[in-house]
């Protein structure tokens, strides 16, 4: 993956790209959005169901606060106007995992509108519009049997209600992004708003997070034909699927044909889109209010308490850190990745007595991340505290621990929850920089080795590299280096 | 203010109703008479007017994001004209949803 | 000697209470009653003696044991098979719903069973509530009591049949433009439309989500604002249920009606209704002057349009309403080669000709180019009628008319839906506008000798002083000769 993308510098000047991007997020609710059964992944088939949620004659919905609340702070983050009344429409189509045949969603009056995204992209930024972030419910799951498991060969399918119900924003970005870099980006940011939140677990490859496109490419001034991309299931869909779609147009343009507006399935295997079974008419919704239940007039007080407690976000908190800390944009933007990362980071700066932002950050972004990666959500739940790691840190700096022995120690700190000082106390780890304690052991070095003291007089400085290892053998790999080095040359200048 | 057959048979799609011949004929001569009848509602004047989504005046009726014991996939499919595996079984679906 | 089945709902409530009778035997005259007459008017569908005994029973050793009793303990009742009811078939007069047992009681059955109420049997009905006959039950056609060759009105046929043949004291209903009301005035019983919200949906069949409302059908006014007590309040299940406080119906009913302004909706009471049934009106109205009513005439012109603004509306959410019947999860089942034809042939055999006619019309309304012109100028039109009626109520307290156009036609008299759908010119405007109406007997017909009603509509969440007029005037007009039916034992 090139840093420098096609999309930002077209050979091509004569073809403009348009993209949007249409990201729905299941809510990290407890229960449903409109019936009390409980959110959640998996389980066994129709267990976490009831009348409402399976559409059962006579039922009702009920609206979830939480899924409100949510809802709402996703659109202030987005920089939505919030608006001051709000309707759920039915939106009515048949598919056999909707219970009702209709899905309770918004149409004219959604939670918030007319929002913006600032997006980076290799240090230039863009400004996303977003127009609009609206909730409604999920649908359920069809599993397709028979044929290769896919939708056009089964035989018949089988339907799992569990997942109907569940609570859904749907985020519309303006057609503003133009390439498939910038795409990815602004599906990356949404991303970690969203995890900085906590309104959802956004784990794409679980379906918490969806990502479809319309891609469009056309002469500059020209309005191109839509084609709508979906499938694409993870951060790094998003940018694959987009370039070729974006470079599958150009050709067929170029080549000069038309593009016909249709939906295209991304396929990850063979690295293509699919044009799927076009359907002969676009759909008629037939959306009306829902009758069944009543508007939303969200209280100016209650606004306000969200707005002040909205945490700094991703953005913001790189920003700062660069500008107020001097960190480098990689450092940053590393840092940014997920708010419990962030956090983290900065409860150890307050704790350091020693360590300056550069030198906390290196261990995050060095050595931290590294180990992170074998811990399941452990960028997002990392299993240390602040001040353990602040501990970890102002050993090194102060030469207690070496920088490996750090390293070690870092490593036992995941797996145990202990702080280092307890872990560098119980394994017997830590650095010896006593000047007299070294000395001993390099005299000792040394007149086992007279030949190696000759050279090194003489100049010959190949056989010290050697000495330092006979050193930190004796002292068991705990001499500081440096130190150990700085002792040797004077005892042979 | 009549309704067309193709306009009959068009909503018979929409509404997944698979009707006759003799059904559409009907249909087409009731509702068109219906229709007629229903569009002298056109007289009156709604000019400045909000449509009633709701005719009582209730807002923002919410509910606590508690959870409240589902009633097991047994009970789920008890109704259920075909299961298969815990699940609820229908021939093959052929249009990819919107 | 009346028989335990002739009295009402609140004689029999005292009667068990106080230990005089016992709600066995209640139930056992009940179920004789019905057993007696249903071959020839055919009020149920599903018929429940072993649970209404086994009730009965429950309730016997409740008085047995001193425990308190709820209002309507040992009362039966019958219920319209459009509420649903946890292990009992619930079929909405439809064949899609012939095998569906649901797993779960509608609020309004709920409330009734922990009141004490004994459930003698689901009701018939037009199919998804839809028509003003009965006769679009795919099952069978209710008869009227006063006279089998006609229909009880609908859609609440059965439960209003049921109540007027003296097989149940009680019965609930429910109204969308008309269904209490008008069968209840065809057949000569009290029938209820509460204010919209007031008595929850959760667990009704939806047909019109912004107009359904359950309601009591009863013999006499007083049992109506028993029931209604019962039934009305808050339901957390259901969002569009009103938070107010329910008031005490039973204590205001003998408020009298004197000083009251009443008024006469013109649009409603004279062209378009059956002359017979505007005399026994006029007669009706005369008598609330005597009871010191303030009468006067009010024109509401866009009641004129009441059935045209129904029309658009109703049909348009009972499309939505009726699309989850797709042969997926419950229901019957036709099968097809896909699922979209085993959809369509589901849905194709287990909807009845009138269903189908207002799912066509409602997805026409809704449709994409017919939306503003049908549905959204329907909705708008609706708000112009709720805007005469607050215009009304300045100047009066209740508004009248006569409940029904006609008194019961014949059982395939009327054909064509138009004609059918005018049946329900009086009742529409007050659904429409989420009013609170009561239809109350007002005597007989001199042209057929068949009941005819008279229409009391109130404010919104004014029900207390409709039932205290509806009382006053029930009281005043004095008891009305029963059925034919009555007296066959």
């Amino acid at each position: 993956m090139s840093q420098r993308d096609e999309g930002l510098v077209s050979s091509d000047q004569t073809l403009v790209t348009t993209i949007g991007l249409e990201v729905h997020v299941e809510l990290k609710t407890n229960t449903k959005m409109f019936c009390g059964c409980p959110v959640g992944f998996g389980g066994e088939p129709n267990s976490r169901v009831c009348p409402v949620c399976l559409g059962h004659p006579g039922t009702l919905p009920t609206m979830n606060e939480k899924a409100v609340e949510y809802t709402t702070k996703i659109a202030m983050a987005l920089g939505c106007d919030i608006a001051p009344r709000s309707l759920f429409h039915r939106k009515n189509y048949f598919y056999p995992d909707m219970p009702k045949n209709y899905q309770i969603s918004q149409y004219d009056l959604p939670v918030g509108e007319r929002g913006s995204l600032e997006v980076e992209v290799d240090g230039e930024f863009f400004t996303v519009g977003i127009t609009r972030a609206h909730l409604e419910e999920d649908t359920g799951k069809s599993i397709h049997v028979g044929g290769g498991g896919r939708i056009h060969d089964a035989d018949y399918s089988l339907e799992d209600f569990n997942r109907a119900g569940t609570p859904l924003v749907e985020i519309v970005s303006e057609p503003d992004i133009t390439s498939p870099a910038i795409a990815r980006a602004y599906a990356t940011e949404l991303r970690a708003i969203l995890e900085y939140l906590g309104v959802s677990d956004v784990r794409m490859e679980e379906g918490s997070m969806r990502v479809d496109a319309n891609i469009s490419v056309a002469p500059p001034g020209e309005r191109g034909r839509k084609v709508e991309i979906k499938n694409m299931n993870s951060l790094r869909s998003v940018y694959r699927a987009l370039e070729y779609e974006e470079r599958r147009q150009r050709e067929v343009l170029r080549a000069g044909g038309t593009i016909t507006q249709s939906t295209r399935h991304w396929d990850e295997k063979a690295a293509k889109t699919q044009e799927l079974r076009t359907k002969e008419e676009a759909f008629d919704y037939r959306y009306f209010p829902e009758p069944d239940l009543v508007p939303l007039e969200p209280a100016v007080e209650w606004l306000r308490q969200l707005r002040e407690d909205q945490p700094e976000l991703p953005i913001e908190r790189a920003k700062r850190y660069e500008r107020e800390l001097g960190l480098t944009p990689y450092d940053a933007g590393v840092l940014r990745s997920t708010k419990a990362l962030g956090d983290l980071f900065e409860q150890a700066l307050a704790a350091a007595k020693k360590a300056d932002a550069k030198q906390v950050s290196n261990w995050v972004t060095n050595d931290l991340m590294g180990l992170l990666a074998a811990v399941p959500e452990g960028t997002k739940n990392p299993p240390l505290t602040g001040s353990n790691l602040a501990e970890l840190v102002d050993m090194v700096v102060e030469g207690a621990l070496s920088k490996s022995q750090g390293q070690q120690v870092l490593q036992k700190m995941i797996e145990t929850g202990r702080s280092p000082r307890q872990i560098a106390e119980e394994s017997g780890i830590k650095q010896v920089s006593d000047e007299e304690a070294l000395e001993a052991a390099i005299d000792a070095a040394l007149a086992a080795n007279p030949d190696v003291a000759e050279r090194l007089r003489s100049g010959d400085n190949k056989p010290f590299g050697f000495l330092m290892g006979e050193v930190m053998k004796a002292t068991k790999g705990q001499g500081n280096p440096k130190v150990v080095s700085g002792l040797i040359r004077k005892k042979l200048s | 203010m009549g309704i067309g057959r193709q306009q009959v048979e068009h909503v018979a799609k929409l509404a997944r109703l698979a009707l006759t011949e003799e059904e559409l004929d009907l249909f087409e001569e009731q509702l068109s008479r219906i229709l007629e009848h229903a569009n002298t509602v056109t007289n009156l004047d709604t000019e400045g007017v909000e449509p009633t989504s709701h005719s009582m005046p209730l807002m923002n009726v919410l509910r606590p994001d508690e959870v409240i014991p589902s009633i097991g996939s047994e009970a789920a499919l008890a109704n259920a004209p075909a299961a298969e595996d815990g699940h609820f079984r229908v021939p093959r679906i052929l249009d990819d949803e919107s | 000697m009346t028989e335990l089945w002739e009295r009402t709902a609140a004689d029999l409530a005292s009667l068990i209470a106080s230990k005089e009778v016992s709600a066995a035997e209640v139930a056992e005259s009940c179920i004789a009653r019905t057993n007696e007459v249903e071959g020839e008017v055919l009020s149920y569908l599903t018929l429940t003696p072993e649970a209404a005994r086994a009730k009965a029973a429950e309730v016997d050793a409740a008085v047995a044991s001193g425990e308190p009793l709820g209002p309507l303990a040992g009362v039966p009742m019958a219920l319209k098979d459009i509420i649903c009811t946890a292990g009992i078939r619930s079929t909405a007069a439809s064949k899609i719903l012939d095998t569906y047992v649901p797993p779960y009681s509608a609020t309004v059955a709920q409330r009734l069973y922990d009141a004490g109420g004994v459930l003698l049997g689901k009701a018939n009905l037009d199919e998804f509530a839809m028509g003003s006959s009965t006769e679009n039950s795919a099952y069978q056609v209710t008869h009227n009591p006063w006279d089998l060759s006609k229909v009880p009105g609908g859609s609440s046929g059965g439960s209003a049949a049921a109540v007027a043949a003296g097989q149940a004291p009680f019965s609930i209903g429910t109204d969308t433009g008309g269904s209490i009301r008008q069968p209840a005035a065809l057949c000569g019983v009290v029938g209820l439309k509460p204010t919209y919200g007031l008595v929850p949906r959760y667990g009704l069949i939806a047909f019109a989500s912004s107009l359904d409302q359950a309601g009591p059908l009863t013999r006499d006014v007083r049992d109506a604002a028993l029931v209604l007590q019962v039934i009305a309040g808050l339901d957390p299940k259901d969002s569009t249920s009103l938070p107010s406080p329910v008031p005490d119906y039973l204590a205001a009913l003998e408020k009298g009606i004197e000083a009251l302004k009443v008024g006469v909706v013109k649009e409603i009471s004279g062209e378009g209704v059956d002359p017979a049934v505007q005399t026994r009106f006029r007669e009706a109205v005369q008598i609330l002057e005597k009871l010191g009513a303030q009468v006067g005439e009010v024109s509401l012109p866009t009641f004129g349009y009441g059935i045209d603004i129904y029309y658009l509306i109703a049909p348009a959410e009972a499309s939505s309403n009726l699309a989850r019947f797709d042969g997926v999860r419950y229901g019957l089942r036709v099968d097809g080669a896909d699922v979209e034809q085993m959809n369509r042939a589901t849905r194709a055999a287990g909807f009845g000709a009138e269903v189908k006619r207002r799912i066509m019309l409602g997805t026409y309304s809704l449709s994409s180019g017919y939306y503003d012109a049908y549905y959204l100028k329907a909705q708008k039109a609706r708000t112009l009628i709720a805007r005469d009626f607050a215009r009304a109520y300045e100047e009066f307290d209740l508004l009248v008319s006569p409940s029904a156009p006609t008194t019961a036609f014949g059982i395939g008299e009327i054909t064509d839906p138009l004609t059918m759908y005018l049946s329900d010119i009086c009742t529409v405007p007050s659904s429409l506008a989420g009013a609170a109406a009561i239809s109350v007997p007002a005597g007989l017909s001199s042209d057929d000798g068949l009941p005819v009603g008279i229409q009391f509509m109130a404010r919104p969440l004014d029900e207390t002083t409709m039932l205290s007029a509806a009382y006053a005037f029930e009281q005043e007009l004095g008891p009305l000769p029963k059925p034919p039916l009555w007296s066959q034992s």
